[in-house]
């Protein structure tokens, strides 16, 4: 922009301490000082919050304007003239200088305080008047301290807070000088309502709010920039490092975060010093036999020998080779990690195909979107999401359905709760009332289970009240017809005493919707988690393809993808009827291309899924059984439905191999354990929800003799007796880059530039398509495919025996199977033990309390949760999130699976609940 | 020459009923209005030729301030009244609220007719419980009359008209801090620009006038502004109203021309009580700079004469004290209010208020540093202009005034630790 003819033209030529500059279009006087490197004191500005002019530091000196100018918040005008060196405007941003150092007095003014800094420049000496009374430390949150008496009361956390993570927590309470910083009402932080993002603490310019713990005056020896383990947002954050450890996290102005965090990618990151690291490789002890439900408190040593890497590795390929030979490819499997960086999501699918000869590899996408890719696949050929989350700027209208956005995405969440603030449409449907809800212009608290009639309702009400886009119907789909005639059955009156929500609402949200010049669909594992989770999809996309909203910029359709990498690990081939970049090993073509590429023989014959594996290591009659498993980062004695079924199958394994950081429940079940590396010890990319292939950066060194995960794996695969050569990471980048024409345009080069490329990206140069289906769909006849949703329940419904349904979930604090959340310090403390959500007037029913002991059983098995009561659910249900070992959710949840995805219906189940 | 315009009515019995305001033409401006669609235009240009400035203390042409709103913008547009009134010395408004309130209420319509508004809200003082209940009774009159709400008297002009009791604080009156405060937020000045005209209440273009300015425009109308400017002095248009209060034998409301000399008004108040000696005035509300009493005896209660003093006609709020007052115990007293009533926003002020009151506080004590004054005086020019709203001045500027005028008084409380005035 700079530079060509436009901008020129909008620029504003005026003179700034006698020197001549430009300001670019809508730059503040102290912006484009600054860019020229004049520096103007300045407390309340940070770029990217909201210019709010308080602090008065700023203040320059305008000619023929009889007051001062606050330079954070004045435009130039053409010609001019500016002095922030003036005497007198020297003078009055000393005295405010001044004034708020005596304010804060007793507090050290160091090189972490900017207000230090500025005394420092400016000389300002011991302020001429005394210090105030002061308010109390405040130290009651586990991640963030409060010590007032350094604030100097610029406000920039509170708009942190309230401006750019809309949470809605901090408030500038009293008046003058007993003017304060509070939380909530005046709560202690530990008891408001904050969610800990942290938002705050980065803005704060003095440490006033600071991280809990010592580290905010320890100064760090180096910065890195890479990513949040987490979720699928994918945030770019930087890591200030000292020792080997970790001191503190700072979000970067990466495409997807802009600079926030949540708690667990700020705060989240102590796991990796905790004592528990596996640092040594590990082999079970002769004698300790495996039992479907090990004591996992148990000491480790107590049921494994430390081992060398060299006898270790021999091991587990000997185990694998052994069983290989006497019952065939087929007899083995592995589950790869959607936590892992793509080359390794690549190589140990690989590895899966050419050592272990068999397609028996897939990892935790199944559980979470296997569904969506299923009916997106189907419909429109692409798994991936058309437009990224950033689009909801430009989208009129916002449709969240089947997800806690707040809680697992929550930065992606912000980005939603700012368009609602700004004016745009946001629709909120899920049977729980979630914390986005409260942003929403319409709340749809639907029955669960009953997706596909509410949204077929809505559909129905598109063709009845002739709001479909007609044109874009006949020019880009196929099977019009067909799903018209289905529809007919569910007009929004008949499925309103379904879903539970009222026709003349149903028919609103489906005309705002259809209206808009661009509606965006947000969905997450409410959707997908159901046996019927592939029909809950195809609703979705036929709604954006009857109305056309696909396709453009804030048009179109976007699963919220749960695992930091489960993009780039499905799209790395982490799946088992599919090669890198989705190319179906069935497919005789397909497959001559990688038998080329990798020089070995592939396995024409789709293998199993994850839940499928594990019924096919259970079924002793079945001629594939599987007998010996490879798992890296991933936890299925945590994660998979049906636990009792999972861990006893487990336990059946002739030989295990767990390749992972900590001693997870899983690890419990191994032959052989393998120490791996952490997120900040290791360099790979990942890719986020909104496809943008990212850089994480290692910052530390792995703890003990653990070793990263690619080195493992190319040990592994040497010792199955391929002859592996991967040096690094971008070495296996190069490789995926021709094994994926999708990405074959990005370069590591670029990504260490750029830090985050979005594919498509094919060709070299390409600026990569942040928003697909512009004009085909990658179908082979180009258009989007309808396809009718029949209407189906869950496969288990609540009976006089076990009367609640189940929706299993998460907590903001805690990461899936909690193997890393829970081994934060800060995390733990705050979500320490298992609860579970009801209704209040549940509780009464049960004549129970918030914090009393709960029993919920299932058909399959039975845990004890502390009682929280929660408004936001409906009568009838109760919601339990999965990260707690000692009230493990999936204990309960059936391991039905939805036809398509072969996903499992973690949403629903029946139980039965009483006090314990 | 007394009680021409917002007084105009205070000798009829319960002049604050719609029956007794319609005895004296009360509403035959907006019925005229309507009934001939008066082109909006002349409204502000005669209001623009009254002369009539803000009572509300700033002094700003009504006429003008109306001209800046874009009549043809669509979309809501407000008329806001500032019932504050939290200057201290300043008790006016809430007598047009007891006495006149229709007057205010048809010259809210006619300010939403002349900018095409079609709602509007008084904002009233905290503390005026009766005067807030005298006023919602004189709204639900007007309702019932048809001069509010939807399509009034048949004209399609709609305007509703509601009241909102402010919660007790000075800031509110600060006329962005009021919006804010309408709006259900903390009441904190907004910086500006852009301002009210184009970015008011909730975001929408603006009007917002005092009481008093609002409450003249119908008897401007009715009389041409002419004869309104015609009441005053060159450059001060029309009569005031003028709370009188201290050291006077009657202290009170009283609307004169605006140009009265002010020996004139301490007559009309009974003159000094006791008949002690003048020693000084605030002629304009707690943050008019202070002026000596033998001085002031030759001024006219006008801007300019006021201004050329070095002290301005604000609010109108005249506070006169006799030779039995400390001045350092007046400034004290004055800067505790300040201290107590910024709103803790902007450095300067809630930081610099805290400074000076604490600075005459131990000089009032006796224990007073001989460098507090220059101090005190560096401080108080440093706050000027430099705030986001004028409270940061109106705070400054009675430490500058006393320091001007009564400087030895406090150099004796420093020298000798204690009272001059004994
Ligand atoms: C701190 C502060 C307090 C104020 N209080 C009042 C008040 O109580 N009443 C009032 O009419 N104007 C008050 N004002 C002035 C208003 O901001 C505004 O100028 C006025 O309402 C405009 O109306 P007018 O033009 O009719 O005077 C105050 C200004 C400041 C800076
Ligand atoms: S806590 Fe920090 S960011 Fe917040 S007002 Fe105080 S100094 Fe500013
Ligand atoms: S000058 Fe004082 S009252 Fe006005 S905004 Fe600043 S702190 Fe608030
Ligand atoms: S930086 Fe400009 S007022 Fe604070």
């Amino acid at each position: 922009m700079p530079g060509s003819p436009k901008a020129k033209l909008e620029t504003v030529a005026y003179h700034l301490n006698g020197s001549a500059i430009n300001a670019r279009p809508g730059e503040t006087i102290l912006e484009s000082a600054a860019r020229h490197g004049v520096e103007i004191p300045h407390l309340c500005h940070k770029p990217g919050l909201r210019p709010d002019g308080n602090c008065r530091a700023c203040l320059v000196e305008i000619e023929g304007e009889r007051v001062l100018a606050i330079a954070c918040c004045r435009r130039p005008t053409p010609g001019m003239a500016v002095r922030s060196d003036s005497e007198r405007a020297r003078r009055s941003q000393r005295l405010v200088l001044e004034l708020l150092r005596s304010d804060v007095s007793g507090t050290p003014q160091d090189s972490a305080n900017e207000l230090g800094q500025w005394c420092q420049r400016l000389a300002i000496a011991k302020p001429r008047f005394p210090e105030g009374p002061q308010p109390p430390a405040d130290l009651s949150h586990p991640a963030i301290a409060v010590r007032l008496d350094a604030c100097i009361q610029c406000t920039r956390c509170l708009r942190a807070c309230r401006e750019i993570q809309v949470n809605d927590v901090i408030g500038y309470a009293h008046r003058g000088a007993a003017s304060r910083i509070v939380f909530d009402l005046d709560a202690l932080l530990r008891t408001s309502s904050c969610v800990g993002c942290g938002e705050c603490v980065q803005a704060c310019p003095t440490s006033a709010l600071a991280p809990a713990g010592a580290s905010r005056f320890a100064a760090p020896e180096k910065a890195v920039d890479s990513l949040c383990p987490y979720c699928g947002v994918g945030c770019q954050l930087r890591l200030q490092v000292k020792d080997n450890r970790i001191l503190r996290v700072e979000g970067r102005a990466g495409p997807a975060n802009q600079g926030r965090l949540c708690i667990k990618g700020r705060f989240g990151f102590d796991y990796v010093q905790h004592r528990e690291r596996l640092t040594r490789p590990l082999v079970r002890r002769d004698g300790v036999a495996k039992t479907p439900n090990p004591d996992f408190t148990a000491d480790l040593r107590r049921v494994f020998r430390e081992a060398t890497w060299e006898e270790a590795m021999q091991r587990a390929a000997a185990g694998f080779r052994d069983i290989s030979e006497r019952h065939g490819p087929h007899s083995l499997a592995g589950f790869g990690s959607a936590k892992g960086s793509n080359e390794e999501a690549y190589l140990f699918q690989k590895l899966i195909r050419t050592g272990f000869h068999s397609n028996n590899v897939d990892h935790c996408t199944r559980l979470c979107h296997a569904s969506s890719v299923a009916a997106l696949m189907q419909m429109i050929g692409s798994g991936a999401v058309s437009n990224p989350v950033a689009d909801v700027r430009k989208a009129e209208v916002i449709l969240v359905i089947g997800s806690n956005t707040t809680e697992n995405h929550p930065v992606a969440a912000s980005f939603m709760k700012n368009a609602a603030h700004a004016g745009k449409t946001l629709i909120v449907m899920d049977p729980r009332r979630t914390a986005l809800a409260r942003h929403a212009d319409y709340f749809l608290q639907f029955r669960p289970d009953t997706d596909v009639a509410m949204l077929n309702g809505m559909m129905q009400t598109l063709i009845e009240e002739d709001l479909t886009n007609d044109e874009f119907i006949a020019s880009r789909t196929t099977g019009f017809a067909a799903l018209k005639a289905h529809l007919a059955a569910f007009p929004a009156e008949r499925v309103a005493p379904i879903c539970g929500i009222s026709a003349r609402t149903l028919r609103q949200v489906a005309r705002v919707y259809a209206g808009s010049r661009g509606s965006m669909i947000f969905w997450g594992m409410g959707i997908s988690q159901h046996v019927h989770g592939t029909d809950n999809a195809r609703c979705l996309i036929n709604l954006a393809l009857l109305t056309g909203q696909i396709g453009r910029p804030g048009s179109g359709l976007h699963p919220l993808r749960g695992q930091n990498n489960v993009q780039g690990a499905s799209d790395a081939g982490l799946i088992p009827m599919v090669f890198p970049d989705y190319q179906r090993v069935d497919e005789p073509e397909a497959r001559r291309r990688f038998e080329s590429l990798w020089g070995a023989p592939l396995d024409a014959r789709p293998g199993l899924t994850v839940v499928e594996i594990m019924h096919a290591i259970g079924d002793a009659d079945a001629t594939d059984r599987i007998r010996g498993m490879y798992i890296m980062g991933e936890n299925p004695a945590m994660s998979d439905p049906n636990l009792p079924h999972a861990r006893h199958a487990l336990s059946r394994l002739d030989h295990l191999v767990v390749q992972d950081i900590f001693p997870t429940e899983t690890v419990f079940y191994a032959d052989v354990v393998l120490p791996a590396s952490a997120f900040p010890e290791k360099t790979g990319s990942f890719t986020n929800t909104d496809r943008r292939v990212q850089l994480g950066r290692q910052a530390l060194a792995p703890p003990g003799e653990a070793r990263a995960d690619l080195e493992i794996l190319v040990d592994m695969a040497r010792h199955l007796g391929l002859d592996w050569q991967y040096a690094h990471p971008r070495a296996v980048f190069e490789e995926m880059r021709r094994a994926m024409p999708s990405m074959a345009g990005i370069t590591w080069e670029r990504l260490e530039r750029e830090g985050s490329v979005t594919y498509p990206c094919r060709r070299e140069g390409d600026p990569g398509e942040e928003v697909l289906f512009g004009e085909v769909f990658p179908t082979a006849d180009g258009k989007g495919h309808f396809a009718a949703a029949p209407f189906s329940r869950a496969a288990e419904l609540p009976d006089a025996e076990f009367p609640w349904i189940l929706i299993t979930g998460r907590r903001l604090e805690h990461w899936h199977t909690g193997a890393m959340t829970r081994r934060s310090r800060v995390l733990d403390a705050i979500q320490p033990a298992p609860t579970v959500d009801l209704h209040p007037t549940d509780l009464d029913r049960l004549a129970a309390g918030t914090g009393d002991p709960l029993r919920i059983r299932s058909r399959r098995g039975e845990v004890v949760a502390y009682a929280r009561a929660d408004p936001g659910m409906q009568p009838g249900q109760v919601h339990l999130p999965f990260c707690y070992r000692e009230a493990a959710a999936n204990l309960l949840t059936i391991d039905a699976l939805d036809p398509d995805g072969k996903i499992p219906e973690f949403k629903f189940c029946a139980v039965r609940i009483e006090p314990a | 020459m007394a009680n021409e315009v917002c007084f105009r009515n205070l000798d009829l019995d319960r002049p604050w009923l719609l029956d007794q305001y319609q005895r004296r033409g009360g509403y035959e401006m907006i019925t005229r209005i309507l009934k001939d669609q008066v082109a909006p235009s002349q409204i502000i240009d005669e209001v623009k030729k009254s002369g009539l400035r803000g009572r509300g203390g700033a002094g700003f042409p009504t006429g003008l301030k109306w001209s800046f709103i874009n009549r043809d913008l669509p979309g809501a547009k407000y008329i806001v009244c500032n019932s504050d009134e939290g200057e201290p010395g300043t008790f006016k408004d809430r007598d047009i609220l007891r006495y006149n309130p229709h007057a205010l209420i048809e010259g809210m319509v006619i300010a939403g007719y002349a900018v095409g508004a079609n709602a509007g809200f008084n904002y009233i003082r905290g503390e005026f419980w009766e005067p807030y209940e005298r006023f919602e009774a004189a709204l639900e009159e007007a309702r019932k009359a048809g001069f509010l709400g939807k399509d009034i008297l048949g004209s399609g002009f709609d305007f509703a008209l509601y009241s909102h009791l402010g919660a007790g604080a000075y800031i509110c009156g600060e006329e962005t801090a009021l919006l804010e405060s309408i709006e259900g937020k903390k009441g904190q000045p907004r910086y500006k620009p852009p301002f009210p005209a184009q970015f008011g209440l909730y975001g929408r273009p603006t009007i917002i006038n005092n009481t008093e300015s609002l409450a003249s425009v119908p008897e401007i109308l009715r009389n041409g502004g002419e004869w309104f400017r015609d009441l005053g002095v060159e450059n001060s248009g029309g009569s005031k109203l003028f709370s009188i209060s201290g050291n006077v034998s009657r202290p009170g409301n009283y609307e004169i021309p605006m140009g009265t000399p002010f020996a004139e008004l301490l007559e009309m108040a009974g003159g000094v009580r006791g008949g002690r000696e003048l020693k000084a005035v605030i002629p304009g509300g707690s943050s008019a700079p202070v002026i000596p009493g033998d001085q002031m005896l030759g001024l006219n209660m006008d801007y300019d004469s006021i201004a050329q003093a070095g002290s301005m006609l604000g609010s109108g709020a005249v506070i006169v004290m006799d030779d039995t007052n400390c001045m350092v115990k007046v400034l004290e007293r004055m800067s505790y209010f300040y201290y107590e009533e910024s709103c803790g926003q902007c450095t300067p002020c809630r930081e610099g208020t805290g400074w000076m009151y604490r600075v005459v506080h131990r000089i009032e004590q006796g224990e007073g540093r001989q460098e507090d004054l220059e101090l005190l005086d560096d401080v108080a020019a440093k706050i000027q202009g430099r705030t986001i709203c004028a409270l940061g001045d109106a705070a400054a500027m009675p430490v500058a005034g006393m320091l001007k005028h009564f400087r030895d008084e406090f150099q004796y409380h420093i020298d000798h630790k204690k009272c001059m005035v004994g």
